[in-house]
Protein backbone atom coordinates (compact mmCIF):
# COMPACT_ATOMS: atom_id res chain seq x y z
CA UNK A 1 0.00 0.00 0.00
CA UNK A 2 1.67 3.41 -0.81
CA UNK A 3 2.00 5.72 2.10
CA UNK A 4 -0.23 8.20 2.96
CA UNK A 5 1.44 11.10 5.43
CA UNK A 6 -0.42 11.99 8.31
CA UNK A 7 0.09 15.78 8.24
CA UNK A 8 -1.38 18.18 11.68
CA UNK A 9 -2.20 21.58 9.63
CA UNK A 10 -2.61 25.01 12.45
CA UNK A 11 -4.45 27.42 10.34
CA UNK A 12 -5.48 30.77 12.16
CA UNK A 13 -8.82 31.54 12.24
CA UNK A 14 -8.59 35.01 9.92
CA UNK A 15 -6.72 34.35 7.27
CA UNK A 16 -5.97 30.53 6.49
CA UNK A 17 -8.99 28.65 8.10
CA UNK A 18 -11.05 31.28 6.05
CA UNK A 19 -9.03 30.70 3.26
CA UNK A 20 -9.75 26.93 3.74
CA UNK A 21 -13.00 27.39 4.08
CA UNK A 22 -12.89 29.86 0.63
CA UNK A 23 -11.14 26.82 -0.76
CA UNK A 24 -14.32 24.39 -0.05
CA UNK A 25 -17.15 26.70 -1.48
CA UNK A 26 -15.53 27.22 -4.33
CA UNK A 27 -15.25 23.36 -5.10
CA UNK A 28 -11.18 23.22 -4.58
CA UNK A 29 -9.51 19.52 -4.62
CA UNK A 30 -6.49 19.42 -2.74
CA UNK A 31 -4.97 16.06 -0.78
CA UNK A 32 -6.48 14.82 2.50
CA UNK A 33 -4.19 14.06 4.00
CA UNK A 34 -3.67 17.70 6.48
CA UNK A 35 -6.22 17.50 9.55
CA UNK A 36 -6.93 21.14 10.26
CA UNK A 37 -6.90 22.79 13.77
CA UNK A 38 -8.42 26.08 13.92
CA UNK A 39 -6.44 28.57 16.28
CA UNK A 40 -6.85 32.11 16.70
CA UNK A 41 -3.29 33.04 15.45
CA UNK A 42 -0.57 31.56 13.95
CA UNK A 43 1.41 33.11 17.07
CA UNK A 44 -0.16 30.99 19.29
CA UNK A 45 1.82 27.95 18.27
CA UNK A 46 4.54 26.56 20.41
CA UNK A 47 7.14 24.08 20.13
CA UNK A 48 5.01 21.88 22.78
CA UNK A 49 2.05 21.51 20.14
CA UNK A 50 4.81 20.68 17.31
CA UNK A 51 6.34 18.08 19.22
CA UNK A 52 3.18 16.80 20.29
CA UNK A 53 1.71 16.55 16.97
CA UNK A 54 5.48 14.54 15.73
CA UNK A 55 5.30 12.25 19.22
CA UNK A 56 1.67 11.47 18.08
CA UNK A 57 2.76 10.12 14.79
CA UNK A 58 2.33 13.11 12.56
CA UNK A 59 4.36 12.87 9.28
CA UNK A 60 4.49 16.57 8.85
CA UNK A 61 2.94 19.74 10.64
CA UNK A 62 1.94 22.75 8.45
CA UNK A 63 1.24 26.14 9.97
CA UNK A 64 -0.77 28.20 7.87
CA UNK A 65 -0.87 32.08 8.74
CA UNK A 66 -1.85 35.37 7.56
CA UNK A 67 0.73 37.35 5.46
CA UNK A 68 2.97 39.71 7.05
CA UNK A 69 1.17 42.87 7.79
CA UNK A 70 -1.95 41.16 7.08
CA UNK A 71 -2.51 39.57 10.65
CA UNK A 72 -5.38 40.25 12.10
CA UNK A 73 -3.47 40.45 15.84
CA UNK A 74 -0.51 42.98 14.36
CA UNK A 75 2.14 41.07 14.24
CA UNK A 76 1.16 37.46 15.60
CA UNK A 77 2.62 35.77 12.57
CA UNK A 78 5.84 37.10 12.96
CA UNK A 79 6.34 35.82 15.99
CA UNK A 80 5.18 32.33 14.75
CA UNK A 81 7.99 32.96 11.57
CA UNK A 82 10.67 33.62 14.34
CA UNK A 83 9.47 30.56 15.94
CA UNK A 84 9.49 28.16 13.49
CA UNK A 85 12.48 29.70 11.96
CA UNK A 86 14.21 28.67 15.34
CA UNK A 87 12.53 25.21 15.62
CA UNK A 88 13.70 24.19 12.33
CA UNK A 89 17.65 23.00 13.06
CA UNK A 90 15.92 21.34 16.40
CA UNK A 91 13.87 19.03 14.80
CA UNK A 92 16.95 18.00 11.92
CA UNK A 93 18.84 17.77 15.11
CA UNK A 94 16.80 15.25 16.73
CA UNK A 95 16.54 13.27 13.34
CA UNK A 96 12.32 13.83 12.51
CA UNK A 97 13.90 16.57 9.88
CA UNK A 98 13.52 20.46 10.02
CA UNK A 99 11.53 19.98 6.28
CA UNK A 100 8.96 18.27 8.20
CA UNK A 101 7.46 21.47 9.42
CA UNK A 102 6.16 24.16 7.08
CA UNK A 103 5.06 27.63 7.69
CA UNK A 104 3.09 29.38 4.88
CA UNK A 105 1.40 32.92 4.48
CA UNK A 106 -2.16 32.81 3.14
CA UNK A 107 -4.56 35.22 2.91
CA UNK A 108 -7.99 34.86 3.36
CA UNK A 109 -8.88 35.10 0.07
CA UNK A 110 -6.62 33.11 -1.36
CA UNK A 111 -8.43 29.85 -1.25
CA UNK A 112 -6.23 28.09 -4.28
CA UNK A 113 -3.71 28.65 -2.56
CA UNK A 114 -4.60 26.34 0.66
CA UNK A 115 -5.27 23.49 -2.37
CA UNK A 116 -1.40 24.52 -3.80
CA UNK A 117 0.07 24.01 -0.20
CA UNK A 118 -1.58 20.99 1.14
CA UNK A 119 -0.51 19.16 -2.41
CA UNK A 120 2.81 20.46 -2.34
CA UNK A 121 3.55 19.85 0.96
CA UNK A 122 1.89 16.49 0.84
CA UNK A 123 4.17 15.96 -1.97
CA UNK A 124 7.57 16.54 0.07
CA UNK A 125 6.28 14.09 2.85
CA UNK A 126 5.67 11.21 0.58
CA UNK A 127 9.24 11.77 -1.08
CA UNK A 128 10.72 11.99 2.70
CA UNK A 129 8.68 9.22 3.88
CA UNK A 130 7.29 8.20 7.25
CA UNK A 131 8.20 10.25 10.43
CA UNK A 132 11.15 8.32 12.56
CA UNK A 133 8.72 7.46 15.00
CA UNK A 134 6.16 5.82 12.72
CA UNK A 135 8.83 3.63 11.12
CA UNK A 136 9.88 2.43 14.45
CA UNK A 137 6.66 1.73 15.00
CA UNK A 138 6.26 -0.49 11.60
CA UNK A 139 9.33 -1.84 12.89
CA UNK A 140 8.27 -3.64 15.79
CA UNK B 1 -18.54 71.65 9.05
CA UNK B 2 -19.71 74.96 10.75
CA UNK B 3 -22.91 73.49 12.63
CA UNK B 4 -20.37 70.85 14.10
CA UNK B 5 -18.22 73.57 15.15
CA UNK B 6 -21.55 75.65 16.67
CA UNK B 7 -22.62 72.36 18.55
CA UNK B 8 -22.32 72.78 22.23
CA UNK B 9 -21.08 68.92 22.89
CA UNK B 10 -18.66 69.01 19.97
CA UNK B 11 -15.11 70.11 20.71
CA UNK B 12 -13.75 70.59 16.58
CA UNK B 13 -10.12 70.90 17.19
CA UNK B 14 -8.44 71.84 13.15
CA UNK B 15 -4.87 71.97 12.12
CA UNK B 16 -3.98 69.55 14.93
CA UNK B 17 -2.80 65.88 14.65
CA UNK B 18 -3.19 62.78 17.18
CA UNK B 19 0.28 62.06 17.95
CA UNK B 20 -0.11 59.26 20.51
CA UNK B 21 -2.93 56.99 21.73
CA UNK B 22 -2.80 54.52 24.30
CA UNK B 23 -5.56 52.88 26.47
CA UNK B 24 -8.52 50.55 25.57
CA UNK B 25 -11.80 51.03 24.65
CA UNK B 26 -14.15 53.59 27.02
CA UNK B 27 -10.55 54.53 28.04
CA UNK B 28 -8.59 55.82 25.29
CA UNK B 29 -6.05 58.89 26.11
CA UNK B 30 -4.90 60.80 23.00
CA UNK B 31 -2.63 62.89 23.11
CA UNK B 32 -2.79 66.00 20.18
CA UNK B 33 -0.07 68.41 18.78
CA UNK B 34 -1.85 71.92 17.79
CA UNK B 35 0.32 73.20 15.28
CA UNK B 36 0.75 77.17 15.52
CA UNK B 37 -1.46 79.00 12.99
CA UNK B 38 0.27 82.33 13.87
CA UNK B 39 -3.55 83.52 14.18
CA UNK B 40 -5.59 84.26 17.32
CA UNK B 41 -8.37 82.20 16.64
CA UNK B 42 -10.60 83.85 19.66
CA UNK B 43 -9.35 87.61 18.31
CA UNK B 44 -9.84 86.93 14.66
CA UNK B 45 -12.93 88.20 12.90
CA UNK B 46 -12.26 86.28 9.54
CA UNK B 47 -12.26 90.09 7.45
CA UNK B 48 -9.64 88.57 5.15
CA UNK B 49 -7.25 92.25 5.07
CA UNK B 50 -4.29 90.02 6.23
CA UNK B 51 -4.99 87.94 2.59
CA UNK B 52 -4.92 91.44 0.73
CA UNK B 53 -2.41 92.65 1.61
CA UNK B 54 0.15 90.10 2.18
CA UNK B 55 2.62 90.62 -0.44
CA UNK B 56 3.87 87.03 -1.02
CA UNK B 57 2.19 84.26 -3.23
CA UNK B 58 2.64 80.44 -3.47
CA UNK B 59 0.82 77.78 -5.05
CA UNK B 60 -2.44 77.00 -3.74
CA UNK B 61 -2.77 73.63 -2.64
CA UNK B 62 -6.66 73.72 -2.66
CA UNK B 63 -6.46 74.28 -6.23
CA UNK B 64 -3.60 71.77 -7.10
CA UNK B 65 -1.00 74.07 -8.86
CA UNK B 66 -3.61 75.98 -11.15
CA UNK B 67 -4.05 79.15 -8.67
CA UNK B 68 -2.12 80.95 -5.84
CA UNK B 69 -2.38 81.82 -2.53
CA UNK B 70 -0.85 84.17 -0.29
CA UNK B 71 1.37 83.22 2.62
CA UNK B 72 -1.37 83.93 5.16
CA UNK B 73 -4.56 82.09 3.90
CA UNK B 74 -7.52 80.21 4.71
CA UNK B 75 -7.22 77.17 2.60
CA UNK B 76 -10.55 77.17 0.54
CA UNK B 77 -13.19 79.75 1.61
CA UNK B 78 -15.49 77.36 3.03
CA UNK B 79 -12.78 76.67 5.57
CA UNK B 80 -14.01 75.66 9.14
CA UNK B 81 -12.93 78.22 11.45
CA UNK B 82 -12.63 81.31 8.96
CA UNK B 83 -9.41 81.42 10.31
CA UNK B 84 -6.20 82.40 8.17
CA UNK B 85 -2.95 80.21 9.18
CA UNK B 86 0.59 81.57 8.38
CA UNK B 87 2.52 79.62 5.96
CA UNK B 88 6.08 79.63 7.49
CA UNK B 89 7.88 78.47 4.41
CA UNK B 90 6.90 81.09 2.53
CA UNK B 91 5.74 83.73 5.09
CA UNK B 92 8.66 86.54 4.64
CA UNK B 93 9.01 87.34 8.59
CA UNK B 94 9.99 83.54 9.58
CA UNK B 95 12.21 83.71 6.01
CA UNK B 96 13.98 86.92 6.56
CA UNK B 97 12.10 88.36 9.55
CA UNK B 98 10.70 91.42 7.89
CA UNK B 99 7.65 92.68 6.52
CA UNK B 100 4.68 91.58 8.90
CA UNK B 101 2.12 93.53 6.99
CA UNK B 102 -0.83 91.21 8.08
CA UNK B 103 0.14 92.28 11.80
CA UNK B 104 0.23 95.83 10.52
CA UNK B 105 -3.66 96.32 8.97
CA UNK B 106 -5.21 93.78 10.93
CA UNK B 107 -7.35 95.88 12.87
CA UNK B 108 -8.28 93.05 15.55
CA UNK B 109 -4.82 92.52 16.52
CA UNK B 110 -5.03 88.63 15.70
CA UNK B 111 -1.58 88.01 14.41
CA UNK B 112 1.15 86.28 16.92
CA UNK B 113 4.03 85.29 15.56
CA UNK B 114 4.88 84.11 18.98
CA UNK B 115 2.64 80.57 18.99
CA UNK B 116 4.07 77.56 19.43
CA UNK B 117 2.69 74.20 18.85
CA UNK B 118 0.91 73.30 22.01
CA UNK B 119 -0.06 69.84 22.74
CA UNK B 120 -3.50 68.54 24.72
CA UNK B 121 -4.28 65.27 26.29
CA UNK B 122 -8.12 64.29 25.84
CA UNK B 123 -9.70 61.26 27.69
CA UNK B 124 -12.18 59.35 24.73
CA UNK B 125 -14.36 56.46 24.84
CA UNK B 126 -14.27 55.42 21.20
CA UNK B 127 -12.49 56.93 18.16
CA UNK B 128 -13.48 57.27 14.54
CA UNK B 129 -10.89 57.45 12.27
CA UNK B 130 -11.82 59.03 9.06
CA UNK B 131 -8.12 60.00 7.90
CA UNK B 132 -9.69 59.83 3.72
CA UNK B 133 -7.65 59.29 0.64
CA UNK B 134 -4.89 60.84 -1.42
CA UNK B 135 -5.35 61.44 -5.29
CA UNK B 136 -3.03 59.30 -7.28
CA UNK B 137 -0.60 61.04 -8.87
CA UNK B 138 -0.25 60.20 -12.69
CA UNK B 139 3.23 61.88 -13.41
CA UNK B 140 5.07 58.51 -13.11
CA UNK B 141 2.84 57.21 -15.77
CA UNK B 142 5.02 58.64 -18.66
CA UNK B 143 3.02 57.52 -21.46
CA UNK B 144 -0.29 59.71 -20.43
CA UNK B 145 2.39 63.06 -20.12
CA UNK B 146 1.45 64.53 -16.81
CA UNK B 147 3.75 67.20 -16.36
CA UNK B 148 5.35 67.13 -19.70
CA UNK B 149 2.33 68.30 -22.21
CA UNK B 150 0.65 71.81 -20.50
CA UNK B 151 -2.95 70.78 -21.14
CA UNK B 152 -3.34 67.14 -19.25
CA UNK B 153 -4.77 67.66 -16.59
CA UNK B 154 -5.66 65.68 -13.40
CA UNK B 155 -9.76 65.02 -12.29
CA UNK B 156 -8.94 67.11 -9.61
CA UNK B 157 -7.56 69.93 -11.17
CA UNK B 158 -10.01 69.85 -13.56
CA UNK B 159 -12.51 69.80 -11.12
CA UNK B 160 -10.71 73.09 -9.60
CA UNK B 161 -11.34 74.66 -12.99
CA UNK B 162 -15.25 73.96 -13.57
CA UNK B 163 -15.45 75.65 -9.94
CA UNK B 164 -17.35 79.22 -10.33
CA UNK B 165 -14.84 80.24 -6.89
CA UNK B 166 -11.99 78.37 -8.62
CA UNK B 167 -8.95 80.03 -10.00
CA UNK B 168 -10.08 80.65 -13.87
CA UNK B 169 -13.50 81.40 -12.05
CA UNK B 170 -15.29 78.63 -13.58
CA UNK B 171 -14.11 78.90 -17.22
CA UNK B 172 -12.53 75.97 -19.21
CA UNK B 173 -9.22 76.63 -20.54
CA UNK B 174 -6.25 75.77 -21.62
CA UNK B 175 -2.83 76.64 -20.26
CA UNK B 176 -2.59 79.65 -22.90
CA UNK B 177 -6.68 81.12 -21.94
CA UNK B 178 -7.90 79.63 -24.83
CA UNK B 179 -11.20 77.78 -25.02
CA UNK B 180 -10.90 73.80 -26.04
CA UNK B 181 -12.64 72.76 -28.30
CA UNK B 182 -12.12 68.56 -27.77
CA UNK B 183 -11.60 67.19 -24.43
CA UNK B 184 -10.27 63.40 -24.10
CA UNK B 185 -11.41 61.79 -20.52
CA UNK B 186 -8.63 58.80 -19.67
CA UNK B 187 -10.98 56.49 -17.07
CA UNK B 188 -8.90 54.20 -14.51
CA UNK B 189 -5.53 55.76 -14.69
CA UNK B 190 -3.55 53.93 -11.65
CA UNK B 191 -6.79 51.81 -11.03
CA UNK B 192 -7.65 48.78 -12.42
CA UNK B 193 -3.61 48.33 -13.32
CA UNK B 194 -1.16 46.08 -11.79
CA UNK B 195 1.49 48.16 -12.29
CA UNK B 196 0.02 50.63 -9.57
CA UNK B 197 -3.76 49.53 -8.06
CA UNK B 198 -5.45 46.77 -8.56
CA UNK B 199 -8.51 47.90 -7.37
CA UNK B 200 -11.30 49.56 -8.84
CA UNK B 201 -11.49 53.20 -7.18
CA UNK B 202 -14.73 53.11 -7.47
CA UNK B 203 -15.70 57.14 -8.18
CA UNK B 204 -14.04 57.54 -11.05
CA UNK B 205 -16.59 56.81 -13.90
CA UNK B 206 -19.32 58.76 -12.29
CA UNK B 207 -17.17 61.94 -11.68
CA UNK B 208 -15.87 61.44 -15.56
CA UNK B 209 -19.75 61.35 -16.89
CA UNK B 210 -20.01 64.41 -14.51
CA UNK B 211 -17.10 65.96 -16.25
CA UNK B 212 -18.43 65.06 -20.04
CA UNK B 213 -21.70 67.10 -18.90
CA UNK B 214 -19.82 70.14 -17.74
CA UNK B 215 -18.25 70.68 -20.59
CA UNK B 216 -21.21 69.73 -22.49
CA UNK B 217 -22.82 72.68 -20.34
CA UNK B 218 -20.08 75.17 -20.67
CA UNK B 219 -18.91 74.79 -24.22
CA UNK B 220 -21.76 73.21 -26.36
CA UNK B 221 -19.82 72.30 -29.43
CA UNK B 222 -16.93 70.58 -27.92
CA UNK B 223 -15.99 67.11 -28.77
CA UNK B 224 -16.01 64.75 -25.61
CA UNK B 225 -14.14 61.56 -25.85
CA UNK B 226 -14.45 58.53 -23.13
CA UNK B 227 -12.05 56.04 -22.48
CA UNK B 228 -13.18 53.27 -20.62
CA UNK B 229 -12.39 49.37 -19.88
CA UNK B 230 -16.26 49.19 -18.37
CA UNK B 231 -18.75 51.55 -17.24
CA UNK B 232 -19.33 50.90 -13.54
CA UNK B 233 -22.76 53.27 -12.48
CA UNK B 234 -23.57 51.11 -9.68
CA UNK B 235 -25.38 53.34 -7.44
CA UNK B 236 -29.15 54.71 -7.26
CA UNK B 237 -29.98 56.79 -10.33
CA UNK B 238 -25.90 56.11 -11.68
CA UNK B 239 -27.57 54.09 -14.97
CA UNK B 240 -29.45 56.91 -15.73
CA UNK B 241 -26.77 59.60 -15.35
CA UNK B 242 -24.88 57.31 -18.40
CA UNK B 243 -27.73 57.56 -20.57
CA UNK B 244 -28.41 60.54 -20.40
CA UNK B 245 -24.48 61.64 -20.73
CA UNK B 246 -24.92 59.20 -24.18
CA UNK B 247 -27.94 61.39 -25.22
CA UNK B 248 -25.65 64.60 -25.12
CA UNK B 249 -23.63 63.37 -27.39
CA UNK B 250 -20.19 62.43 -25.77
CA UNK B 251 -18.33 59.60 -28.09
CA UNK B 252 -17.40 56.48 -25.28
CA UNK B 253 -14.65 54.53 -26.82
CA UNK B 254 -14.09 51.32 -24.97
CA UNK B 255 -10.68 51.11 -24.69
CA UNK B 256 -7.59 51.90 -21.89
CA UNK B 257 -5.78 54.70 -23.91
CA UNK B 258 -2.01 53.85 -24.64
CA UNK B 259 -0.40 57.17 -25.36
CA UNK B 260 -1.11 60.68 -25.29
CA UNK B 261 1.74 62.42 -27.27
CA UNK B 262 1.99 65.88 -29.39
CA UNK B 263 3.79 63.71 -32.20
CA UNK B 264 1.53 64.94 -35.27
CA UNK B 265 1.61 62.79 -38.26
CA UNK B 266 -1.39 64.64 -40.55
CA UNK B 267 -1.90 68.34 -40.73
CA UNK B 268 -5.31 68.28 -38.37
CA UNK B 269 -3.20 67.00 -35.76
CA UNK B 270 -0.76 69.73 -35.76
CA UNK B 271 -0.24 71.15 -32.49
CA UNK B 272 -2.96 68.97 -30.75
CA UNK B 273 -2.59 65.64 -28.42
CA UNK B 274 -3.36 62.75 -29.65
CA UNK B 275 -4.87 60.22 -27.79
CA UNK B 276 -3.70 56.43 -29.20
CA UNK B 277 -6.54 53.83 -28.21
CA UNK B 278 -7.56 50.42 -28.89
CA UNK B 279 -10.72 51.01 -29.92
CA UNK B 280 -11.84 47.13 -29.20
CA UNK B 281 -15.62 47.81 -30.09
CA UNK B 282 -14.30 47.87 -33.64
CA UNK B 283 -11.67 46.30 -33.14
CA UNK B 284 -9.21 48.85 -34.47
CA UNK B 285 -6.51 51.24 -33.76
CA UNK B 286 -7.53 55.02 -33.28
CA UNK B 287 -5.78 57.87 -32.73
CA UNK B 288 -7.85 60.94 -31.50
CA UNK B 289 -6.45 64.71 -31.42
CA UNK B 290 -7.90 66.65 -28.78
CA UNK B 291 -7.09 70.12 -27.05
CA UNK B 292 -7.13 69.11 -23.19
CA UNK B 293 -6.67 65.76 -22.32
CA UNK B 294 -7.94 64.98 -18.10
CA UNK B 295 -6.89 61.70 -16.07
CA UNK B 296 -9.48 60.24 -13.62
CA UNK B 297 -7.18 59.33 -11.69
CA UNK B 298 -7.16 56.86 -8.69
CA UNK B 299 -8.34 56.94 -5.04
CA UNK B 300 -5.13 55.57 -3.05
CA UNK B 301 -4.13 55.44 0.48
CA UNK B 302 -3.01 58.39 2.44
CA UNK B 303 0.99 58.79 2.52
CA UNK B 304 1.02 58.39 6.33
CA UNK B 305 -0.98 55.58 6.41
CA UNK B 306 1.72 53.22 8.13
CA UNK B 307 2.45 55.34 11.21
CA UNK B 308 -1.98 55.69 11.22
CA UNK B 309 -2.19 52.11 11.91
CA UNK B 310 0.76 51.63 13.72
CA UNK B 311 -0.49 54.72 16.14
CA UNK B 312 -3.82 52.73 16.40
CA UNK B 313 -2.94 49.35 15.81
CA UNK B 314 -5.28 49.08 12.99
CA UNK B 315 -4.49 46.21 10.36
CA UNK B 316 -4.32 47.38 6.67
CA UNK B 317 -5.72 45.24 3.45
CA UNK B 318 -3.27 44.35 0.31
CA UNK B 319 -4.20 47.42 -0.92
CA UNK B 320 -3.26 49.87 1.52
CA UNK B 321 -6.49 50.36 3.01
CA UNK B 322 -7.45 49.98 6.25
CA UNK B 323 -8.82 46.58 7.18
CA UNK B 324 -12.46 46.37 8.66
CA UNK B 325 -13.65 43.78 11.06
CA UNK B 326 -14.99 41.72 8.77
CA UNK B 327 -15.80 42.75 5.32
CA UNK B 328 -19.73 41.66 5.23
CA UNK B 329 -21.03 41.84 8.49
CA UNK B 330 -18.81 44.38 10.50
CA UNK B 331 -17.38 46.61 7.53
CA UNK B 332 -17.43 50.09 10.38
CA UNK B 333 -15.15 48.26 13.43
CA UNK B 334 -11.62 47.66 13.64
CA UNK B 335 -10.17 44.13 15.19
CA UNK B 336 -9.53 46.94 18.25
CA UNK B 337 -12.56 47.52 20.29
CA UNK B 338 -13.45 51.07 20.55
CA UNK B 339 -11.91 52.16 17.37
CA UNK B 340 -13.88 52.68 14.22
CA UNK B 341 -13.13 53.39 10.47
CA UNK B 342 -15.69 55.06 8.12
CA UNK B 343 -14.84 57.07 4.52
CA UNK B 344 -11.97 56.31 2.19
CA UNK B 345 -9.66 55.54 4.69
CA UNK B 346 -11.08 51.82 4.49
CA UNK B 347 -11.45 51.77 0.63
CA UNK B 348 -12.49 53.88 -2.41
CA UNK B 349 -16.11 55.15 -2.05
CA UNK B 350 -18.29 57.92 -3.49
CA UNK B 351 -20.26 60.50 -1.18
CA UNK B 352 -23.52 58.20 -0.04
CA UNK B 353 -21.31 55.20 0.84
CA UNK B 354 -19.17 57.03 2.73
CA UNK B 355 -22.05 59.00 4.82
CA UNK B 356 -23.80 55.93 5.33
CA UNK B 357 -20.69 53.96 6.84
CA UNK B 358 -19.59 57.38 8.73
CA UNK B 359 -23.28 57.32 10.39
CA UNK B 360 -23.35 53.63 11.37
CA UNK B 361 -19.80 54.88 12.86
CA UNK B 362 -21.68 57.47 14.78
CA UNK B 363 -24.22 55.24 15.26
CA UNK B 364 -22.01 52.32 17.08
CA UNK B 365 -20.44 55.02 19.26
CA UNK B 366 -23.27 55.98 20.58
CA UNK B 367 -24.91 53.00 21.06
CA UNK B 368 -22.04 52.08 23.53
CA UNK B 369 -22.36 55.51 25.45
CA UNK B 370 -26.05 55.20 26.69
CA UNK B 371 -25.03 51.34 26.98
CA UNK B 372 -22.37 52.38 29.88
CA UNK B 373 -20.76 49.25 29.50
CA UNK B 374 -18.48 47.06 26.86
CA UNK B 375 -18.84 43.71 26.10
CA UNK B 376 -15.47 41.86 26.01
CA UNK B 377 -14.10 38.85 23.93
CA UNK B 378 -14.25 35.87 25.81
CA UNK B 379 -11.47 33.84 24.50
CA UNK B 380 -8.35 36.28 26.16
CA UNK B 381 -5.11 35.26 28.03
CA UNK B 382 -4.78 34.55 31.84
CA UNK B 383 -1.89 34.69 33.90
CA UNK B 384 -1.21 31.80 36.51
CA UNK B 385 0.30 33.65 39.31
CA UNK B 386 1.95 30.97 40.97
CA UNK B 387 3.39 29.93 37.88
CA UNK B 388 5.02 32.95 36.44
CA UNK B 389 8.08 33.70 37.05
CA UNK B 390 8.72 37.56 35.94
CA UNK B 391 10.71 36.94 32.76
CA UNK B 392 8.68 40.06 30.67
CA UNK B 393 8.76 37.90 27.37
CA UNK B 394 4.86 38.45 26.97
CA UNK B 395 5.19 41.80 27.82
CA UNK B 396 7.44 42.77 24.58
CA UNK B 397 4.76 40.61 22.53
CA UNK B 398 1.88 41.81 22.56
CA UNK B 399 0.66 43.27 20.08
CA UNK B 400 -1.94 44.90 22.10
CA UNK B 401 -0.04 46.27 24.56
CA UNK B 402 -2.08 44.53 26.62
CA UNK B 403 -0.25 42.79 29.41
CA UNK B 404 1.88 45.06 31.90
CA UNK B 405 4.68 44.29 34.93
CA UNK B 406 2.83 44.39 38.48
CA UNK B 407 5.66 45.75 40.43
CA UNK B 408 4.60 44.38 43.56
CA UNK B 409 3.77 40.87 43.01
CA UNK B 410 6.93 40.81 40.84
CA UNK B 411 4.59 39.18 37.41
CA UNK B 412 2.53 39.77 34.52
CA UNK B 413 -0.82 41.10 34.47
CA UNK B 414 -3.12 40.48 31.60
CA UNK B 415 -6.06 43.60 30.89
CA UNK B 416 -8.60 42.05 29.94
CA UNK B 417 -10.53 44.52 28.40
CA UNK B 418 -7.37 44.86 25.89
CA UNK B 419 -6.69 41.32 25.21
CA UNK B 420 -8.08 40.20 21.89
CA UNK B 421 -7.07 36.40 22.66
CA UNK B 422 -4.37 35.20 20.14
CA UNK B 423 -2.44 33.52 22.00
CA UNK B 424 0.97 34.52 21.48
CA UNK B 425 1.69 35.17 24.69
CA UNK B 426 0.55 31.58 25.66
CA UNK B 427 2.50 30.35 23.15
CA UNK B 428 5.88 32.42 24.33
CA UNK B 429 5.62 31.68 28.10
CA UNK B 430 8.62 29.78 29.04
CA UNK B 431 6.72 28.41 32.70
CA UNK B 432 3.15 27.85 30.63
CA UNK B 433 2.18 30.45 33.43
CA UNK B 434 -0.46 31.51 30.73
CA UNK B 435 -3.53 30.04 29.31
CA UNK B 436 -5.44 31.30 26.57
CA UNK B 437 -8.91 30.25 27.41
CA UNK B 438 -10.52 28.13 24.64
CA UNK B 439 -7.59 27.51 23.17
CA UNK B 440 -5.80 26.16 26.28
CA UNK B 441 -2.74 23.85 25.57
CA UNK B 442 -4.81 20.56 27.08
CA UNK B 443 -7.56 22.06 24.24
CA UNK B 444 -4.75 21.85 21.76
CA UNK B 445 -3.25 18.64 22.82
CA UNK B 446 -6.78 16.84 22.95
CA UNK B 447 -7.41 17.94 18.99
CA UNK B 448 -4.21 16.84 18.23
CA UNK B 449 -4.76 13.16 19.74
CA UNK B 450 -8.16 13.22 18.18
CA UNK B 451 -6.76 13.98 14.56
CA UNK B 452 -3.63 11.73 14.47
CA UNK B 453 -5.68 8.87 15.78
Amino acid sequence: MSFEPKIVGFFCNWCSYAAADLAGTSRKKYAPNVRVIRIMCSGRVDERLISKAFTMGADGVLVCGCLPGDCHYVKGNLSARRRITGLRPFFDAIGIGGDRLRLEWISASDGPKVAETVNSFTERIKQLGPSPFNRRQDEH
Amino acid sequence: MASVRSHESIELMTYSEVVEVSGYVGNFKAKIRKKPRYVDEDKCTGCGVCQEKCPYKADSEFDVGLGSRKAIFTPFPQAVPNVPVIDPDHCAYFLRNKCRACEKFCEAGAIDFEQTEKFVEVDVGSIIITTGFDSFDPSPIVQYGYGIYDNVYTGLQFERMSNASGPTGGKLQLRDGSQPKSVAILHCVGSRDINYHEYCSRVCCMYSLKFSHIIREKIPDAEIYQFYIDLRCFGKGYEEFYNRIQREGVNFIRGRAAEVTDLAETLEEEGKLIVLCEDTLIGRQRRIPVDMVVLSSALEPRADVMETARMFSLSRTADGFFLERHPKMDPVATMTDGIFIAGCCQGPKDIPDTVAQASAAAARVLSMISKGEVEIEAATSVVDEELCSGCKICIELCPYTAISFDEEKKIASINEALCKGCGTCAAACPSGAITSKHFTTQQMMAQIEGVLV
